[in-house]
């Protein structure tokens, strides 16, 4: 029963295993969603999905699943009502609103109307809403805000209208998001010491009791070495005018690093666009903070756990030629390329994160740029989703 | 194990929502741990003493913190009592299992009753903590090596855990759970969360308070919203300051009430004085009913 329910979940991103799908069956042999599909929706969510960060997935899931299972009958005259409220334009995003730009709502309305008189037609009662038909003007199937907004504002809510609202949006773990949620995933960042170095320094309860027992009462300390992180991080991070558009994304994760004190050494360093012979220790990138990037590599072992942030669009030159930093007054002797190689030889553990959202990579004005940085370097769009992934390859020596 | 069938549906100083008390229910039903996240403040730890009084069930609470190790939960052999025992000779140290005491799990699983265990902050703890107490969650019981005994459930407990999400949960933990996610209330429900607290609150008073706490809550780039239970605090000290309901929106007293952290407190403070005259104004606007 519902088995495709199961791989459209695990389709739309949400981790449904057996073992919940399994629990899922049980609970409706025990009759708990009550022959309703909106208890049923909340009964799935409560099995199967287990974070809130998931939620959304579900409700795009659940929504392409099941909404031509339900049919209101009323629906027709709703819609017109609906659409009265669901028009203002501030609840679209750009690029969608420019579409209905040419629109107006008798005219919608009209469509609207033949649309509906077609679906009634082949469907019994109508089955398929506002324009799930993806194709139509309307152009939304359950992926899109305006479809979300229009059966948000219905008055009887049923499950999939619940579905459709997606009301935790908000909590996409590949939304773009705040600085505690980056600090959780920070902490994933740890290393253990080794119980073989390290001053021994804790009380080792047990073996002392052991010990002194053994001694017939006569008091013995054991003491152990504890265990602490040994973490090292190198913070690198674009300061160019190219990144200021994620200046908000980019001081968040920056304050969560900071904030995060588990880290036994934390560095923080500063480029324009590309790395050079000089790295700085101030945003502003001025020569009397600059620290020689030599200098840089032979400072830090290469233990330290390397994190770059940028957008790693630049023109090409910047990257393969010699003098083309993007500073007049300032020439490179060698290309930025060389320095990132080098970077990425030295150290053990590197990684790039880029704000610039994954599927943008090959169509941005910097792909070129990037496509190279990308084979120098692991890269991770900046998000919570990429900040974890880069956090497991961190974990792992290349 | 004989199950009750009884189903939870709030109580009268916990106003739960139609979700959560599905999802209480659902896993009573199963017998499987509720696993409730959500922001500070929005009633985990509550939820568990409400499911308790409303099921008329004893509640036991298991506090985690980062020095918790599973075992804990189970039973504890106080070593260093017996050994001081076996010093002063006046205790018969012979039989270990005067030096076993059961953790909350143990006492839960052998108690005459069923009973609501709740596993509080269990994030608190180490990232394989919840792991370690997998074994013991499926099968419900656990075995003593120092005294050969096992200890079985005599009734499953209702478990709660609650989890701030501090550090994720291993993903075995998470299959086994029936998870809820504990929205932040609206205005209306808030209304109603707060009469159950403070049922002969002035109307005017509280609707002022309430259009306060959402705008600050609004305020972009605090580090710790105020959250319900800091609503509730400050919505008394009005009552008590005897704060007139037209003051509240003008002057935000007791703001140290809401906001614990003084970046925020100054935050908030710009933002007025940013906003000044709109907060004067906004008598006019409509207000929440």
């Amino acid at each position: 029963m519902f088995i495709n329910f199961f791989y459209q979940l695990r389709a739309y991103g949400v981790p449904v295993t057996i073992t919940e799908w399994m629990m899922l069956m049980e609970a409706l042999s025990l009759g708990m969603a009550s022959s309703s599909l909106t208890a049923f929706y909340h009964l799935a969510r409560a099995v199967l999905v287990k974070s809130e960060t998931h939620y959304d997935r579900y409700d795009l899931a659940f929504y392409s699943y099941f909404q031509d299972i339900e049919t209101p009958l009323e629906l027709t005259e709703k819609i017109l009502q609906w659409l009265e409220k669901a028009l203002p334009p501030r609840q679209f995003r750009d690029q969608e609103r420019q579409q209905f730009q040419d629109w107006d709502l008798d005219d919608l309305r009209r469509r609207l109307e033949e649309r509906l008189q077609e679906q009634k037609e082949q469907h019994r009662g109508g089955s398929k809403w506002i324009g799930t038909g993806g194709t139509s003007p309307f152009g939304h199937s359950g992926y899109h805000p305006s479809g979300i907004r229009i059966a948000g504002d219905s008055v009887n809510k049923s499950a999939v209208q619940v579905a459709a609202q997606r009301n935790f949006r908000g909590f996409r773990a590949d939304a773009t998001i705040g600085v505690r949620q980056f600090e959780v995933a920070l902490r994933k960042l740890r290393q253990l010491s080794s119980k073989e170095e390290g001053p021994r320094d804790e009380l080792d309860l047990d073996e002392t009791i052991q010990d002194t027992g053994d001694k017939g009462g006569l008091l013995q300390l054991v003491w152990n070495r504890s265990r602490k992180n040994t973490l090292k991080v190198a913070l690198l991070m674009d300061s160019g005018g190219s990144m200021d558009p994620y200046l908000r994304i980019c001081s968040q994760l920056f304050t969560a690093i900071n904030r995060s004190s588990h880290f036994k050494d934390l560095r923080f360093f500063y480029f324009h666009n590309c790395i050079y012979q000089y790295l700085y220790l101030d945003p502003d990138c001025r020569m009397d903070s600059a620290v020689r990037t030599e200098d840089f590599l032979g400072m830090l072992d290469p233990e330290y756990k390397v994190i770059l942030i940028g957008d790693a669009s630049m023109a090409p030159s910047e990257l393969t030629m010699q003098g083309g930093a993007i500073d007049w007054a300032f020439h490179n002797d060698e290309p930025g390329m060389e320095w990132l190689q080098r970077i990425s030889d030295h150290f053990s553990h590197s990684v790039w994160l880029n704000p610039i959202p994954s599927p943008y990579w090959n169509r941005t004005t910097g792909h070129y740029t990037i496509t190279v940085i990308r084979k120098i370097f692991p890269m991770y769009e900046l998000s919570l989703e990429g900040l974890e992934m880069a956090i497991k390859k961190l974990k792992v020596r290349k | 194990m004989p199950e009750q069938s009884s189903s939870f549906n709030g109580t009268r100083n916990y106003i739960a929502s139609q979700e959560l008390q599905n999802s209480v229910n659902v896993a009573i039903a199963l017998g499987r741990p509720l696993l409730i996240k959500g922001e500070p403040g929005t009633g985990k730890t509550m939820l568990a003493e409400s499911i308790a009084s409303n099921l008329d069930k004893e509640l036991l609470i298991w506090n985690i913190k980062s020095s918790t190790k599973a075992g804990d939960g189970l039973y504890i052999y106080d070593t260093i009592q017996r050994l001081y025992d076996s010093q002063f000779g006046d205790h018969d140290v012979s039989d270990i299992r005067h030096y076993i005491k059961l953790g909350k799990l143990g006492q839960a699983f052998v108690s005459e009753n069923q009973i609501v265990l709740l596993i509080d902050e269990i994030d608190k703890a180490d990232l394989e903590f919840p792991n370690d107490l997998l074994w013991e969650l499926d099968i419900m019981s656990f075995n003593i090596p120092e005294t050969g005994e096992t200890i079985e459930a005599r009734h499953r407990p209702i478990v709660v855990i609650t989890s701030n999400a501090e550090k994720e949960l291993p993903d075995a933990f998470l299959r086994r759970c029936i998870f809820h996610y504990i929205a932040f209330p609206d205005a209306e429900m808030m209304a109603e969360i707060i009469r159950v607290h403070h049922p002969n609150l002035e109307k005017n008073l509280l609707e002022e308070a309430l259009e306060a706490f959402y705008w600050i809550r609004s305020v972009s780039g605090l580090q710790k919203k105020p959250s319900t239970s800091e609503l509730l605090d400050w919505v008394q000290a009005l009552a008590i300051g005897g704060i007139s309901p037209k003051k509240i929106s003008d002057e935000f007293p007791f703001l140290g009430v809401l906001l614990k952290k003084d970046q925020d407190f100054n935050t908030v403070l710009q933002r007025l004085h940013s906003q000044g005259k709109q907060i004067k104004t906004a008598a006019g606007i409509p207000r929440f009913r």
